[in-house]
């Protein structure tokens, strides 16, 4: 069994770090205070937050700070841990902006836990030998995870669910395993045992008392859970404790034995038995405890020595308890924060409510769960066959005074909010579902008053949200929203309607209701569309610059379905398509256009390149390499582009589509063809899928790596669907982006066929097509559609809208219906004519384009361009005008 | 980026002939015809034109017009060059209308110009000169 993790690699690992922050921290002015925090998670950082706002910090003229940090990384968010399992790394879950430390002048030692406190001499000493005085101390140890003390809880095969470490390691043993056991039916138990079934485990779980997550829910809350929690194929066991982990010859678990006899076969155990304070370097120095652990504050958050406080779950609270929650947590450090800044604060005991989504299920309790209070009143709607139960806990005068919602925690929101309030309806009305007797009464945000609080993380009132416009802003501003994220809905619903989501001036509808118009009555024209289903005002005109490509790319998307034409240029098509689509090739500044041949996958032969060159040459175009592995070609007359791509087409190459908001590259590595760590062939992946979707036009572009081993060298996880190889196949991740808003990749599936990944890609491709917004990147349209990625899996591997059919019809279609733009333009003397740069004088070049040498090659002369008049050229030779 | 103002001195024609061409009351073989100088520059056949695209002219100037023929009929001519970038290039940004009016949409960063009096409605103090147009 470890002890709470301290990996001693990482001090060795980080030493560049400790060294970094050292040189960070300015001289501190003599005499000036030292602040020395003890732990850094969650509500240590909330802590050194807090300072900074307060103009603590040392580069705000105050104390010095120094963070002794146990873990190898900076505080991350544990209350998302599970995320991990979704493909989240350390960084996706960090709660530290990267500057933070440096900018604030703090001195964070991470892997350099306290080891000791000498409080008559006023230091810290640390694991790695240094000591600091301080003036004041601040505890913020968190707790462990409380392992029972049975026999064989040592076992190797044994693990408990705390950090990140933790998880990698019960990652890495499930790999060997087919049965998991789970002690502990709580929060955190039945969030290890969905890991643990996510990893492909037989998972079990093992609750000593009589349901699962008996401190939030009541027994009818229970029984609920527990139905939904076995019909998703976990083995629940209540009402027994763990006997011993029996163990075989090798020492590895094999096995529980259960306090009603019984026993199971298992291969790993998880303990999830609950928290214990971590007091032990207050227990060492002397400050007071409560008589079950956990280190005695008053309501300032101040220890039995005034210079020492306490907060977190480290920390017992002025009325008594042990908070293991964020929320108390995060207010803790506000108290304490305020105390050291030399004002008055009180912690003086918080609300326990929560609200989570354990294994697909919702889970609520607020207020008095359990009608505690003299003259609590249940009033309850239990439904065994859909998995909901709701009770609301009423005061004898109608006051709300809290309550349990398992399944159905929609309106946990509102009623949280009014918990303390007398309720303005029945409260029977308020847990009914919608169309049972006398009907739904929905009450809404509205019902609340402005002084309801509406986020409990950060204490922040439906008054405070409403004096904001967006949700952006609302998190900006008052911090809303931001920690636990179950109040985000109710904020949604107090934010302002949006004028109008349509997407401009000429149509009401956003782009993926025009494409369900295009699609369901086959639309094949910009006209059509816009006189049959444009505003009023717009019908009869000529559309605009922002709906036009639109409906563009909606009809090339759906050509071969509607029956429009596959080519972009064709018909009233070529007036829809931005200048880039237009003349196939990218606009660069000077009017002069750059050109990209597809090279799948990055694989070129030397003829190819050699080709490449000599066209270059030729044409005394300016190349370089692109982030994509191609070849970009700049400075094309759009005179020039047909011959350019006559040369190109002949030597075998197509269009590569940069210009269009469609598939630009599959990156590769060189993959298990070569290099000695590669598992798959990524290289012949990344063509396949190049070639596959080719010229899909898309809301905005896409891109796309395969990497053949999880060294990434291909940068997967940066793309729009990446793919990383496994020993047994692929992994596939999407919505990733590099730019300006980078985003990892989410895990989507893993270890496909080839057939499976390819399946999957086409379903993920043509769902965003469908859904997205008009320049929506799949990582933003996965974080703003409803129900995000859980959502996307649920579409697009199980097939929860039964769209998988049409999904993968409409790509076959595209498969089968792609023609290279390029060869059929320069084929067609029709389509040949835009290519010149004037309409009465096709032969001429235009004037404006010109360049001058830069390293050897060309670049614009935007001299030329630059004053209001300019030196042009007649028709007939050199003017300046 | 710094704005060129640039005023609209070629709207004074040879006649009275309104900036834009009226709707056609000719067929697609028709002439299209810019205010040039003293008289009228004959620049191609109507049939040539895409409704809701350009087309670049060269002027015996040097100069460069953008013509546009709107879905009505309307065949509209500003100047090509786009005062934000200072690249010959407004023939091959998209036409639209905003409240009737027809406008084109610079390719390059997107601004917009109206066709008939030759304003940037995103920027009061732009402006692109505006040429009067006969179809014949």
């Amino acid at each position: 069994m470890p002890e709470p993790t301290f990996d001693p690699s990482a001090m060795a690992a980080h030493p560049s770090d400790r060294g970094r922050a050292r040189a960070a921290v300015p001289d501190a002015p003599a005499g000036a205070p030292t602040i020395v925090v003890v732990g850094h998670g969650m509500v240590g950082q909330r802590f050194l937050e807090e300072l900074a706002e307060r103009g603590l910090t040392p580069e705000a003229g105050g104390a010095r700070v120094v963070v002794l940090c146990e873990e190898p990384r900076p505080a991350y968010d544990r209350v998302r841990l599970s995320s991990y399992f979704d493909g989240r790394g350390p960084d996706d879950l960090s709660l530290v902006e990267p500057d933070f430390m440096a900018r604030h002048g703090i001195e964070l030692r991470v892997g350099d836990p306290a080891t000791a406190v000498d409080r008559a001499g006023r230091t810290v000493t640390a694991r790695s030998g240094a000591v600091f005085p301080y003036d004041t101390l601040v505890l913020a140890t968190g707790s462990y995870p409380y392992v029972p003390p049975v026999p064989g809880r040592d076992a190797r095969g044994c693990f408990v669910y705390r950090t990140i470490e933790d998880l990698r390691a019960i990652e890495a043993y499930a790999k060997g395993a087919a049965t998991g056991a789970v002690v502990g039916g709580g929060l955190l138990g039945l969030e290890a045992a969905g890991a643990l079934k996510g990893l492909g485990l037989a998972t079990h779980v093992v609750e000593f008392a009589p349901r699962l997550m008996p401190v939030q829910v009541d027994e009818g809350g229970g029984a609920a859970l527990l139905r939904t929690v076995e019909g998703l194929g976990l083995t629940v066991r209540t009402g027994v404790g763990t006997r011993e982990v029996t163990v075989d010859g090798s020492g590895a678990v094999s096995g529980m034995a259960l306090s009603d006899g019984s026993s199971l076969a298992v291969d790993l155990v998880v303990f999830s038995a609950g928290v214990r304070p971590r007091d032990e370097l207050a227990r060492e120095c002397g400050l007071a405890l409560g008589e079950r652990g956990g280190i005695a504050v008053d309501e300032e958050c101040r220890t039995s020595d005034p210079a020492v406080f306490a907060i977190g779950e480290c920390a017992l609270a002025a009325d008594g308890r042990v908070y293991g929650l964020v929320a108390p947590g995060y207010e803790m450090a506000r108290t304490a924060a305020e105390a050291v800044a030399g004002g008055r604060s009180a912690f003086t005991g918080a609300d326990l409510s929560t609200k989570l989504k354990l294994l697909g299920v919702d889970v609520a309790s607020f207020g008095d769960a359990h009608g505690a209070s003299e003259g609590a009143l249940d009033v309850v709607y239990s439904d065994a066959r859909s998995g909901v139960y709701k009770k609301l806990v009423v005061g004898p005068d109608g006051t709300l005074l809290g309550g349990v919602l398992v399944g159905d925690a929609e309106s946990y929101g509102t009623l949280r909010s009014l918990t303390g309030s007398v309720l303005p309806v029945a409260p029977e009305e308020l847990v009914l579902p919608a169309g049972a007797g006398g009907g739904p009464v929905a009450l809404g945000p509205a019902a609340l008053p402005d002084e309801a609080v509406v986020c409990s993380c950060h204490n922040v009132t439906k008054g405070a949200i409403r004096a904001h416009g967006s949700l952006p802003e609302v998190k900006k501003c008052t911090k809303a929203g931001t920690g636990c994220g179950s109040c985000l809905k109710l904020i949604g619903q107090l934010m302002p309607p949006p004028a109008d989501a349509g997407l401009c001036g000429c149509f009401p509808h956003s782009r993926s209701e025009v494409y369900e118009i295009v699609r369901t009555l086959r639309i094949t024209s910009f006209s059509a569309l816009l006189d049959g289903h444009g505003r009023e005002e717009a019908r009869g005109g000529d559309g605009c610059e922002v709906c036009k490509p639109v409906v563009g790319s909606v009809i090339a998307s759906l050509a071969p379905t509607v029956g429009a034409s596959g080519y972009v240029l064709d018909g009233e098509q070529a007036a829809l398509q931005d200048t880039n689509d237009h003349f196939l090739a990218n606009l660069q500044r000077n009017g002069s256009y750059s050109i990209v041949p597809r090279i799948p996958g990055g694989e070129i032969t030397p003829e190819k390149l050699i080709v490449i060159g000599e066209v270059a040459r030729d044409f005394g175009l300016y190349t370089k390499i692109t982030g994509g592995q191609r070849i970009d070609l700049f400075g094309a007359r759009v005179d020039q582009l047909p011959l350019i791509w006559s040369r190109l087409v002949e030597a075998g190459f197509e269009s590569g589509h940069a210009y269009g908001k469609s598939l630009r590259t599959v990156k590769s590595c060189v993959g298990r063809t070569w290099c000695r760590y590669g598992v798959q062939d990524s290289v012949r992946m990344a063509i396949d899928l190049e070639l596959r979707y080719r010229g899909l036009r898309a809301p905005h572009k896409l891109k796309s790596a395969v990497s053949g081993c999880a060294r990434e060298c291909a940068e997967a996880r940066g793309k729009d669907f990446g793919i990383i190889a496994t020993a047994e196949g692929w992994n596939l991740y999407v919505g990733g982006n590099g730019g300006a808003a980078p985003r990892h990749a989410d895990l989507l599936a893993q270890d496909l066929s080839d057939a499976e990944l390819v399946r999957l890609i086409d379903r993920f491709l043509m769902f965003y097509i469908r859904t997205a917004d008009r320049l929506e990147r799949t990582s933003a349209w996965l974080e703003r559609i409803d129900g995000g990625l859980d959502h996307v899996r649920d579409v697009v591997v199980h097939d929860a809208l039964g769209l998988c059919g049409e999904l993968e019809r409409l790509m076959a279609d595209h498969v089968a219906g792609y023609r290279d733009e390029w060869a059929e333009t320069i084929n067609d003397p029709d389509r040949l004519r835009r290519f010149v740069s004037f309409v009465n004088a096709p032969d001429a070049p235009d004037p404006s384009v010109r360049f001058v040498p830069e390293r050897d090659q060309v670049k614009p002369d935007l001299e030329l361009l630059a004053g209001p008049v300019l030196a042009v050229r007649t028709l007939e030779g050199t003017v300046s005008r | 980026m710094t704005t060129a103002t640039i005023t609209t001195t070629r709207q004074s024609t040879p006649s009275a002939t309104p900036a834009t061409s009226a709707p056609p009351a000719t067929s697609a073989t028709a002439a299209v015809r810019l205010a040039h100088g003293d008289g009228w520059f004959t620049v191609c056949d109507r049939g040539l034109l895409t409704p809701g695209r350009g087309v670049s002219v060269l002027l015996p100037d040097g100069d460069q017009a953008a013509v546009f023929l709107d879905r009505s009929g309307r065949v509209h001519a500003v100047g090509n060059r786009d005062p934000f970038t200072g690249a010959y290039v407004l023939a091959r940004g998209l036409l639209g209308s905003a409240g009737g009016r027809p406008f084109v949409a610079s390719p390059l960063l997107k601004q917009r110009f109206d066709l008939t009096t030759g304003a940037c409605l995103d920027d009061e103090d732009v402006s692109v000169p505006v040429f009067a147009v006969r179809v014949e």
